[in-house]
Parts: C-alpha cells; sequence; structure tokens
C-alpha cells in the first residue's frame, strides 16, 4: 500500500467536551495515532476542600453537565459511607429510579443527536428534520420523557435539586409517578422501532481484546453498588477503588489516564453488559440477543448497540420501581437525620458513560478535608488511544481518503461517548 | 412563521463552550416539544457539541463556561470580533460560577496535588466580562430553557429583553411551594430554624426549581433588582445561619461578587 493519510481533527464534534484526533499514515503505515485531551482543568477535587457535606454533592454534580444525577448521587453515596448512614428504602429507590432516567436521557441523546448522524453520513441531526421527520419525532418523544423523568423526580435533569445527605427532599406526587408510568409503558414501541433503527446502522468489524470494569451486581443489573468486577477476574471492593483504577498522569494532556490488569481497560455500556448481562431484564436480553450482541463483546462499536439494550432495561426496571415506590404513604421516611463524623467515605455509581468513584474525607465538623473523584471517560481515556493504533493498521486501504479515517476515527471515539469535561474535572 | 404579517429575521448562532460542564449548551437540545420550533428560528452555523458542521459568519455567538486559560482567551477575542451580538449563557459565562471556588486556593499547589510533577496551565477563573465585552448574560446553572427561548424570541423580533426584576421568592410563591426557609424542618439539626435560602435576594424566571425540590436557593443567577441585601442579612443571622455559612452561600456562583 502506498496510501499517505492525515487527520488531524480539532475539538472533534459530538461528543462533550475537547478532545484532538491525529492520525498519520505513510506509505500505508501507521506513523502516529494519538488521542489528545486538551480540556481545562478546573480542580474539583481542591475545591471541594472545606465545604460542608450539604454542598459537597450539589458541588460535585457541576463536574459534568450530562450525567449530575451521577455525580451527586456519586458525592451522597461517599458522604453516607463516611458517615455510616443508612437512607431509607424509599429513597434508595428513589435515587435508583433518577439514574434510570439518567441512563435514558443521556443514552437517547447520544444514540440520536451525537451517534446517529455518523451512520447516516450527516453533520447532525438537524437536517433530519426535513428528510426523516419521523425519526426526530422518535427521538424527541423518546428525550423528552426521559427528561421529564428526571425532573419529577430529582427535580431537574441537569444539576438534580431533590437529593440530600440522608436521602431525598422531595418525594414526587402518586399521580405524576403513575402517569409517568403510563408513558413509560407506551415507550416500550418506540424503543423497538429505536432498536430496529440501530439494528439497520452498520458497525465497523473492529475487535480489539480488552478489559472491562463495572459494578458486580448480585441480584440485579447494578447501577449503584458496593463491589467492581472485572472480565479479567478482578473482584473488589468500593474501598479498593483507587487499586480499581490506578490514576497516572500523562505528559501530552489534561486527563490522567487508568489501567488494570493489562495496559488499558474500558468502563460503559458494554462493560455492563459484558460483566452483568445475565441479570438483564428479559426483554432487554430479548433485545440484545436480537442485536446480535453476546458477551463478552470486545468490538467498541458495539457501545452503540449496547446503550440500546440498556434503554430498553431501564424503561422496565423504572416501570417496575415506580409501581413499589407507590405502595409507600406519605408518613414513610423518605431521609434520615444525619450525624456528621470524622472519615472517608467512598460512592460507587454506574454513570451513562462508565463506573464512577468519588472519596471524600470529612472532619468531625461535616466539612470535606480531601477529595478523590474518578471518572469514567479517565478510565476510558487509555483503552481509546490504544483502540486507536489498533484500529487504522486494520481498516487503512489504497482507496482510503481523509475524510474516510477522519470519520472512522470519530466515529471510534463517539462509541465511548466520552465525557471529556467530566474526565478532567 | 410570521408575527403582525413581518417575516422575522434568522439570526445565525453559533454556541462555544469555553470552561465549563455543558450543562447548559445541553439545554438547548432540551425542552423536546418546541425544538424543532426553535431550531427553525435560528440558523445554527457552529454548535459543536450536537453537530460537525463549522461556519465562520455568525450573528450571535454564546458562550458558554469561565475563561482558564491562555488558549481560551485568544478564541474568545476571535470570536468576539466575529460576533455582532456576544451571549454569556450560564453562570460560569456571567459570574465564573463554581470555578472561581478554585481562585480561593493557591493555584501552584492546587495544579500539584492534582498533577504532580506535570502540572498543566491554568489561570485563575473570569467571566466573559472580565475578559471581553458582553452583550447580554444569561445566568443560572443551568441556564432554562424557556428563558433562552424567551431571550431568542426577542432577538428573531429585534425587541430588547428585560429579566424579571423580581427575585425568586416570588415564583415559590405563584407555584405554591412550601417555603424551605420557614418550614423545612426535615433537615437534621435545623432545630425547625428551615434551610438557607438565598430566593429572596435571588433573581427570579428560573421558575424556582431548586426549592419545589426541597433545596434552598444558592443563587446562581445573581442578585434580584434592588435586592434588600441588608435586611436579608438580618433576617438570616437572626435564624441562627452563621457568617461562614452565609458567605460560602454568596460565594458557591460567583454571582454575588461586589454585592456583599
Amino acid at each position: 500500500m502506498n496510501v499517505n493519510l492525515d487527520v488531524d481533527l480539532h475539538h472533534m464534534a459530538r461528543v462533550e467536551g475537547h478532545g484532538n484526533i491525529k492520525v498519520r499514515v505513510r506509505d500505508g503505515e501507521l506513523k502516529e495515532a494519538s488521542w489528545e485531551v486538551v480540556e481545562t482543568p478546573r480542580f474539583f477535587e481542591v475545591m471541594l476542600k472545606g465545604k460542608h457535606y450539604s454542598a459537597a454533592p450539589l458541588l460535585s454534580s457541576r463536574i459534568c453537565g450530562i450525567c449530575s444525577i451521577a455525580h451527586c448521587l456519586t458525592g451522597l453515596e461517599a458522604t453516607e459511607d463516611a458517615f455510616g448512614i443508612t437512607i431509607p428504602e424509599q429513597a434508595g429507590m428513589l435515587r435508583k429510579l433518577a439514574k434510570h432516567g439518567e441512563t435514558l436521557q443521556s443514552h437517547v441523546l447520544h444514540m440520536f443527536f451525537l451517534a446517529a448522524p455518523d451512520f447516516l453520513r450527516l453533520p447532525s441531526v438537524i437536517p433530519l428534520i426535513a428528510t426523516q421527520p419521523e425519526l426526530v419525532d422518535l427521538a424527541k418523544r423518546l428525550k423528552s420523557l426521559a427528561n421529564r423523568l428526571c425532573d419529577l423526580v430529582a427535580g431537574r435533569t441537569t444539576h438534580p435539586v431533590a437529593f440530600c445527605v440522608g436521602g431525598v427532599s422531595m418525594v414526587p406526587g402518586r399521580d405524576k409517578m403513575l402517569a409517568i408510568r403510563d408513558e413509560l409503558v407506551r415507550s416500550v414501541e418506540d424503543l423497538k422501532t429505536a432498536a430496529e433503527v440501530f439494528s439497520s446502522f452498520e458497525m465497523p468489524d473492529f475487535v480489539r481484546e480488552t478489559e472491562f470494569v463495572s459494578i458486580k451486581g448480585d441480584k440485579e443489573y447494578a447501577f449503584i453498588g458496593r463491589k467492581m468486577i472485572s472480565t479479567d477476574g478482578v473482584v473488589r471492593p468500593a474501598s479498593d477503588y483507587l487499586d480499581m483504577t490506578n490514576e497516572y498522569v500523562v505528559a501530552n494532556g489534561t486527563s490522567k489516564f487508568c489501567k488494570l490488569s493489562r495496559e488499558s481497560f474500558a468502563v460503559g455500556p458494554l462493560a455492563r453488559f459484558n460483566n452483568n448481562y445475565q441479570r438483564l431484564s428479559p426483554e432487554a436480553s430479548a433485545v440484545a440477543s436480537d442485536l446480535g450482541l453476546t458477551p463478552v463483546c470486545h468490538n467498541p462499536f458495539m457501545n452503540n448497540l449496547a446503550r440500546v439494550v440498556e434503554c430498553v432495561h431501564a424503561t422496565h426496571e423504572a416501570i417496575h420501581l415506580i409501581e413499589e415506590l407507590t405502595g409507600y404513604s406519605s408518613d414513610d421516611a423518605a431521609r434520615v437525620t444525619v450525624a456528621p463524623r470524622a472519615g472517608v467515605g467512598v460512592g460507587v455509581v454506574e454513570a451513562p458513560r462508565g463506573i464512577l468513584y468519588h472519596s471524600y474525607e470529612y472532619d468531625d465538623e461535616g466539612r470535606v478535608t480531601a477529595a478523590n473523584c474518578v471518572i469514567p471517560t479517565t478510565q476510558n481515556h487509555a483503552n481509546i488511544q490504544h483502540d486507536l493504533n489498533d484500529l487504522v493498521p486494520q481498516f487503512v486501504t489504497d482507496t482510503m481518503t481523509d475524510e474516510d479515517l477522519e470519520l472512522l476515527c470519530a466515529m471510534l471515539v463517539r462509541s465511548y461517548d466520552p465525557c471529556i469535561s467530566c474526565s478532567v474535572h | 412563521m410570521k408575527y403582525l404579517g413581518i417575516e422575522p429575521k434568522k439570526p445565525r448562532v453559533a454556541v462555544f463552550d469555553f470552561t465549563s460542564c455543558e450543562g447548559c449548551e445541553l439545554q438547548l437540545a432540551n425542552k423536546e416539544e418546541t425544538l424543532v420550533e426553535f431550531l427553525e428560528c435560528i440558523e445554527i452555523v457552529d454548535f459543536r457539541e450536537i453537530s460537525s458542521d463549522r461556519g465562520e459568519e455568525y450573528d450571535i455567538a454564546m458562550i458558554e463556561g469561565s475563561i482558564t486559560r491562555s488558549d481560551e482567551i485568544d478564541r474568545l477575542l476571535k470570536i468576539r470580533e466575529r460576533a455582532t451580538a456576544l451571549v454569556a449563557l450560564g453562570s460560569c459565562a456571567c459570574f465564573g460560577g463554581v470555578n472561581k471556588l478554585k481562585n480561593a486556593f493557591n493555584l501552584n499547589d492546587a495544579n500539584r496535588e492534582v498533577y504532580g510533577s506535570l502540572t498543566k496551565e491554568t489561570l485563575p477563573a473570569r467571566a466573559v466580562h472580565e475578559v471581553v465585552k458582553v452583550d447580554l448574560k444569561i445566568p443560572g446553572c443551568p441556564v432554562s430553557k424557556e428563558e433562552v427561548e424567551r431571550v431568542i424570541q426577542h432577538l428573531v423580533w429585534d425587541v430588547p429583553y428585560s429579566f424579571p426584576a423580581y427575585p425568586v421568592c416570588a415564583e415559590c410563591k405563584q407555584r405554591f411551594t412550601v417555603c424551605v426557609c420557614d418550614l423545612d424542618c426535615a433537615e437534621a439539626g435545623s432545630e425547625g430554624k428551615g434551610q438557607l435560602c438565598l430566593g429572596p435576594i435571588t433573581r427570579g424566571g428560573c421558575n424556582a426549581p431548586c426549592p419545589a425540590g426541597g433545596l434552598g436557593c444558592w443563587g446562581c443567577r445573581g442578585p434580584a433588582e434592588d435586592a434588600n441585601i441588608e435586611s436579608f442579612l438580618a433576617i438570616a443571622k437572626e435564624k441562627g445561619f452563621s457568617d461562614r455559612e452565609i458567605a460560602e452561600r454568596f460565594e458557591f456562583f460567583a454571582a454575588f461578587e461586589g454585592v456583599r
């Protein structure tokens, strides 16, 4: 092959945050492939110091504008772990319901607004308003429902307001809950259509074996938990999160990178699917098999299909949760009394993009003395880099153009749905 | 689409993100029931979070985020040159937002704490108006899409927009939210004193989502017009909130700088 190719994608589009892709191929040989994170650092771990426990999760939620519910809940979990608090069952269920809302909101945004334009060879979803209005309507319906579920349970989708240390500060009204349950039931048909749309998209046939890390769900496909698992056989408790992530600083970028058993690992929808597929709802399992998704899948592009499967799962789980929650009366506790104490706590939550850890150390007045946040996309960066190294040689052909290669590389990065501001925080 | 028989202008809009969580931009893609109409009354020429299209000709530049690195200053100056109107979108752009909390720390120490010996460039966080001229500020963490829509309608029809003068407190009353300051007794250790809430002095227009969720207002929209800060402070102290608690509330979004 005597093909020469150059990709220099500055601040790539349809991802959260700022990242660059650079690829150089000379005479068909890969000379350089780099995934560079250029986001400005905000120093959240430093800003959290001195904050009162009532403010810390509010501040943490500002790490991310898409997965702020996950950040808020992880901050609350870390704080409650430090204080030795067990929240009321009802509050735990409401938090899970909000998590499902966020998973739906974030996945639908990614599926239709960020990823689908690649498969349709369009710059964005906007041209589809004229050419495929029914597809835009489908996306709007699913996204609107997900946002309204978050608004109802979390008080607001972006930067939630209804959660507090010790439980929740607002319990949604029964009528509104039942109304949104009915909408969720009706949305199952829309999700079937979404699955058909995504099954018609051609996923690049790329495989690179890697390690997948997620929460270990004992009884459920868990989004909030206390144990981690990897496909290489590592199982650790929440308190060992540092040994599960092994963050290190890189010279050419503002985000840290991570590793576990190998040079890199992956987190996110495909990692959760690979580790916890036996615990998917029957409806979600059926969609996975229709989409040809089987564990352990090592093709990162299949994250796009794992998102569809998780949307189905989250919808059915949300319906069940609402039915259980409507059994509580207004007298049932939704928060417990908080007594701060000195100590360290760890929160572990599956954000839409993968497993998220916050650890806060508190003094006896309930003020943060040290904080650490390990972000899903931070854990994915090294894996993205190694994927790029392998992807380019596998797919370069004599007839490939710079634009073809740019699209392929951007699609790879986008399949992780990176949250780059988050990863730098 | 016509109003009083007049065809509207279709402003060319570009959305740019600086140091932020990109949550304000995300709001532009929300409120799905009017999303198509919203996108039809403007022409999006650059909006990296949702589109690969990049245009360099625009009338309105919406800026999300605060300014924390030298390359951001260069980028912002270029955008300012091209834009007819530059809009600060959200509390980070309007005031510096939570990003300004880092300014209270020694940034060299902060850098070493996070990055060890491989430190990264960072400047004290600044609001957009501290770097370039800003024509319009839409505050909020995040911004309210309803409010952004109202602002855009005014820009399309060339009618000046005026933000509500009343405080968030008025909106809680309108939506019958139980006052978290007067009546919330559930917070541990509150001894029935309620929660601290900046609702009486914070600019309305958000429809008060936080108190409705059981959370006192943190003042992300900055002061209401003619806010009676002295009176507010007297009441907060009388209710037993400490100087430190009150100061931390004012500092959280950097939206009350110069007021207190």
